[in-house]
């Protein structure tokens, strides 16, 4: 079996972003970008999957920018064997909106037949938190998403989920799109002699126009601004001046 | 313009907060039909009834949607969505799980995590763990969209729509529900409690989690973690608030031991007191507190119940 593991280039997650001041945006140039944190959760899982027999192949896909590429060379450095770059945008500022990603991805998915794709949970930049459904809705596949435990057992995976009142496990069908949550695993580091491996893997371009997508976007968008600052209050002494606090002045208990 | 809204519920019950806070949202959007889709939900249909500002509940009760799998009850929304304008439910994990895929299979961009109704067109969400808020406008036939929750207030239950009852739709059978393992607890709901007290990896070990429950329990109040205590296995996973956890604004959030990572900041910093007990006094959680104590949990929080 073949796995599809979609993954983003991202700001970094330790990165302070900053609203441009034009308020068209979140600025992006010369920022640290790496892999989303939750595609690599996605990308671990897969190998570990390879690793245990139940897949042949690990196929990684990149939508953006052509700098989308080191996010899958380092998706290759993990293991994964092979990548593909959709180059569909040449500004780092403009995203591909997740009903366009997964319609490239029904299309990829359609060339590459795999049995299972793994995409991350959410993209921590746009915070949709959406793709995945969606590319399930189109493919008329199952889903499962939030994964915190996986298992894959010939036409069927059994899933894990993070819901609001704990955990629920559900039974899918092959072939099946599972996201996945902060939980499943603790990706590995690339080291050293994998990053250079990983620079003669294959990685093929293709662009959205070959795969006959319209990526034009359906929301406008009309301004980013930054969020209500909150400010920094008092240090209180003790215990007895918090309390007095929170009674006299905030009357919150 | 007419809305479909997609009441929360868990088995058969409906959850009137958080069904009603959407319902508050979408008010603005027309006219609202609140959906009740689960196994044995005519009571929860009943109550849903009573939430102000809801004009007709519909009914689907059938075993296929007794554990709110994405795919029939996907199935189901698309069937009715020829009437509505907007497709609106609570941005919960069960919503989220469900709207994508209407959205997709209507051919529409779905609008997750709505923060402000601006105009039927215009939402405003927040991106970049609601580290920039994001004005945007759908060109799309049928907006659909889930909304946060912790910004708006539950409708009064003082309504009385009609109940109508309706048929199934064609499920694909793609999933089987197995085991729902549910945290049951007499406090408090995390997303709707007044107060709130979390504990971060300070608090060290499951055990000691218990001084941060009994001053939970103490105020009345819902306990949250921060991911690090979660992921060290001192808290349940439904009690992380943040980015990718819950997102809450009660009137009174207690931090302990929580440093103030903006993954953690995004699912609290709305709310209305912020106190933060931490020992280390450059923690970033102290440049959000209205009120900061530098001192060791183990001595404040214990102390800090004592003496409520
Ligand atoms: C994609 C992604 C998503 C994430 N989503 C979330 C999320 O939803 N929610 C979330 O919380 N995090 C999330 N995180 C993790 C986040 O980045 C931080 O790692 C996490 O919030 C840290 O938790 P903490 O503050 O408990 O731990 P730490 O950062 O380790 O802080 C512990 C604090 O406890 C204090 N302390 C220690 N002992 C004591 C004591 N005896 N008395 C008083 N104070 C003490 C220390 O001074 C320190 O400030 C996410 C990260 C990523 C990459
Ligand atoms: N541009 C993209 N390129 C590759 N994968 C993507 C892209 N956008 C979204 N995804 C995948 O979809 C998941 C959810 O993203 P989102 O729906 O945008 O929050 C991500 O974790 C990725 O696995």
């Amino acid at each position: 079996m073949r796995v599809l593991v979609p993954v983003k280039r991202v700001i970094d997650y330790n990165v302070k972003v900053r609203v441009k001041a034009d308020g068209t945006g979140v600025d992006l140039a010369n920022v640290k970008m790496s892999m989303n944190p939750f595609d690599e959760i996605a990308v671990e899982e897969a190998i570990r999957l390879k690793e245990a027999g139940t897949v042949d192949e690990v196929v990684v896909v990149s939508i953006g920018v052509k700098q989308a590429q080191e996010t899958l060379r380092t998706a290759l450095a993990m293991g994964a064997d092979r990548a593909i770059l959709i180059e569909a945008v040449t500004d780092v500022h403009d995203d591909i909106e997740p009903l366009s990603v997964a319609k490239l991805l029904a299309e990829v998915v359609k060339q590459e037949a795999p049995g299972l794709v793994l995409c991350g949970k959410q993209a921590i930049d746009n915070d949709m938190n959406a793709t995945g459904q969606m590319l399930s809705a189109l493919l008329g596949w199952s889903q499962a998403t939030f994964a915190s435990e996986v298992g894959v057992d010939g036409d069927h995976a059994t899933v894990t989920r993070e819901v609001d009142g704990g955990l629920q496990t559900i039974k899918v069908k092959m072939p099946t799109i599972i996201t996945v949550d902060l939980r499943l695993n603790e990706p590995r580091y690339a080291s050293l002699p994998n990053i250079m491996k990983a620079k003669k893997k294959p990685l093929e371009v293709k662009t959205p126009a070959e795969l006959g997508v319209d990526v034009t976007p359906r929301l406008q968008i009309i301004s980013t601004k930054e969020p209500a600052q909150r400010s920094a209050g008092v240090i209180v002494k003790d215990v007895n001046e918090l309390i007095a606090k929170l009674k006299d002045e905030a009357g919150v208990i | 313009m007419a809305v479909l809204l997609l009441a929360e519920m868990q088995g058969g019950e409906i959850s009137l907060d958080q069904t009603g806070k959407a319902v508050t949202a979408a008010q603005a959007l027309g006219d609202v039909t609140l959906l009740c889709a689960s196994a044995g939900c005519a009571d929860a249909a009943a109550q849903g009834a009573k939430l102000a500002g809801v004009s007709k509940v519909l009914c689907a009760d059938d075993a296929a949607y007794g554990n709110g799998l994405a795919e029939p009850v996907a199935a189901l929304i698309v069937s009715l969505a020829g009437d509505y304008s907007h497709i609106v439910a609570p941005a919960t994990a069960s919503a989220k799980n469900i709207l994508p895929r209407v959205s997709a299979l209507l051919d529409v961009m779905v609008l997750t995590d709505v923060t402000a109704v601006v105009d039927g067109d215009t939402f405003e969400r927040p991106i970049y763990a609601g580290n920039a808020i994001q004005t945007v406008k759908s060109t799309d036939p049928t907006k659909v969209l889930t909304v946060r929750t912790a910004g708006f207030s539950a409708a009064a239950q003082t309504g009385s729509a009609t109940v109508e009852t309706i048929a199934a739709a064609y499920d694909p059978g793609l999933s089987e529900w197995v085991e729902d393992k549910v945290q049951q607890s007499d406090r408090p709901d995390l997303t709707s409690a007044k107060i709130v007290v979390s504990g971060g990896r300070g608090v060290g070990s499951e055990e000691h989690f218990k001084i941060i429950e009994a001053l939970a329990d103490k105020l009345d109040a819902a306990v949250g973690a921060s991911r690090a205590a979660v992921d060290s296995g001192y808290a349940p996973n439904d009690w992380q608030v943040g980015q990718t956890g819950k997102v809450v604004a009660p009137d009174l959030y207690i931090a302990a031991g929580i440093s103030g990572a903006i993954q953690h900041l995004a699912g609290m910093k709305d709310s209305k007191i912020i106190v933060a007990i931490n020992k280390d006094e450059e923690a970033p959680i102290f440049q959000v507190a209205d009120y900061g104590l530098v001192a060791d949990l183990f001595d404040a929080v214990p102390t800090l119940t004592e003496a409520l």
